[in-house]
């Protein structure tokens, strides 16, 4: 069962090409305002970690999430 | 800060297109000279983006049969289905709709948004679970937002990621809702009912397709994908509109559940509404019957977009993954795609820009959409309009 730490590290991993150069990724990035994603790419990113972790991850907690801790942290606390 | 914040990207693109002096999004049509004919911006164009699928807007009988309800029954029912709304006529053609596919079950709805978003909101509530097609309608995202259910999207047309979900979910697939949509509106592509169909079959829930851009298209009698792909019987819930093939305006849900007849008391996108207008219900009835008696309409229209897609693909544009009434154009640059749109209509043809996020990905799509109405000179038009796009600069021409 994956912890917090390791769908932080995956994030971050699958972030980096998104990020745009000289931009410093940290688990307080926010996600759309910060690091400028798009919808699209939220999405991408969502399907990147479900494949990962062969989870599946509901919509309902995209409102809650602002930054890359939200992120892993509502990961956590999903029932795997 | 302030409540405008959040609209300033709109308000940013609304502001470039007024800059390039276009505005593909609500061109007002000024006169409609025919099914497939308008003035639209200005421009005599053929309409080759109106979802008109079978041409029926102008049928003489629809227009007679609304008339004639206009003057017996007034311009508006004033009232919801589940108070004063209910006249004979809603009640005929929730029978003739059931009749039609088969199904004991039938509501008609107002729109065919209603329909969609009030079926999506509905069947599955808080403790349940939604499974649906990433590319599906935004009347579906909004009603599965509404449901309280647990939201789940799977990779569009991508039966083997659909199982993958109803795997993780284990035992919750009994209270499983999947929904998908027979023909997407954007690409015209196809949803692989049948794998779908299995997979319900094999781990459980209720199987929702929306045909709306399927009914009098496909299969033997036009009732969509899923006659077209022999799994009907295993379709839960059918829902769809009358705002295209059947040119007015409504939608519908059909089913063998008995227990419709007690859910439609908990659809508020059918109580909280004033019932279908009588004339449209009127031409409605009619356009259902002409759509059975002239499957010759159904030919014609595949013909046309047969022609359409070939000519635009031979032209060496990337069109739609498969051949079907709505051909999409994708072109990747967005200031492109705007350009282009406007030179199509300054070449006489209307056809439907879509930008992201509407469209499937970040790519723009110059939609167009064929009729049974088409002529085939009609269709080479279209072509040609295409063929002298300028698709290398990026100004709008005006």
């Amino acid at each position: 069962m994956p912890d917090y730490n390791e769908f932080l590290d995956r994030t971050f991993k699958i972030l980096k090409p998104f990020t745009k150069q000289g931009v410093i990724l940290n688990k307080d990035s926010e996600l759309v305002t910060e690091l400028g994603l798009t919808s699209l790419q939220v999405m991408e990113l969502i399907e990147q970690l479900e494949d990962h972790f062969d989870i599946s991850i509901p919509l309902n907690i995209l409102p809650d999430i602002r930054t890359v801790h939200d992120l892993a942290a509502q990961l956590d606390k999903l029932d795997h | 800060m302030s409540l405008f914040d959040k609209f300033q990207p709109l308000i940013d693109i609304r502001g470039e297109l007024e800059g390039v002096g276009v505005m593909p999004f609500g061109a007002v049509t000024e006169k409609l000279l025919s099914p497939t004919e308008a003035i639209v911006n200005g421009q005599r164009v053929i309409l080759a983006g109106t979802n008109n699928y079978l041409g029926l807007t102008f049928e003489p009988e629809c227009i007679q049969a609304g008339q004639q309800a206009l003057a017996e029954q007034g311009t508006g029912t004033t009232g919801s289905r589940m108070a004063n709304g209910t006249f004979a006529a809603h009640v005929a053609l929730e029978q003739e709709l059931a009749a039609f596919f088969a199904k004991q079950q039938c509501i008609v709805f107002s729109t065919g948004y209603a329909a969609t978003m009030g079926m999506a909101a509905t069947l599955a509530g808080p403790g349940d679970v939604i499974v649906l097609d990433a590319d599906s309608h935004a009347s579906l995202y909004d009603g599965v937002r509404l449901s309280g259910a647990e939201v789940v999207r799977f990779k569009h047309n991508d039966a083997a990621d659909l199982e993958k979900r109803l795997r993780r979910l284990g035992a919750r697939t009994a209270n499983t809702l999947i929904i998908v949509e027979g023909m997407y509106s954007m690409l015209g592509d196809q949803a692989p009912l049948a794998d779908i169909a299995a997979l319900k079959k094999h781990y459980g829930g209720l199987l929702l397709v929306d045909e709306a851009h399927s009914l009098g298209m496909l299969g033997e009698h036009g009732r969509g994908v899923a006659e077209a792909a022999g799994v009907e019987e295993d379709v839960d819930f059918t829902v769809g509109t009358f705002s295209k093939s059947l040119g007015a305006i409504g939608g519908y849900c059909v089913s063998n559940h008995a227990e419709l007849a007690a859910i439609r008391f908990a659809i508020r996108s059918y109580i909280f509404t004033a019932s279908p207008s009588p004339s449209v219900i009127a031409s409605t009835r009619v356009a259902l019957r002409l759509m059975q008696e002239r499957p010759e309409l159904r030919t014609r229209l595949w013909d046309n977009a047969r022609r359409l897609y070939d000519g635009l693909q031979a032209l060496g544009f990337k069109v739609s993954p498969q051949a079907s009434p709505v051909v999409a154009v994708t072109i990747e640059d967005r200031d492109r795609a705007i350009a282009c749109w406007s030179q199509l209509l300054h070449r006489g043809a209307y056809v439907n820009l879509v930008m992201p996020p509407a469209s499937p990905s970040t790519d723009s799509l110059l939609r167009c959409s064929v009729s049974a109405a088409h002529s085939h000179e009609q269709i080479d038009r279209i072509i040609e309009a295409f063929a002298g796009l300028d698709t290398e600069h990026t100004a709008a021409a005006n």
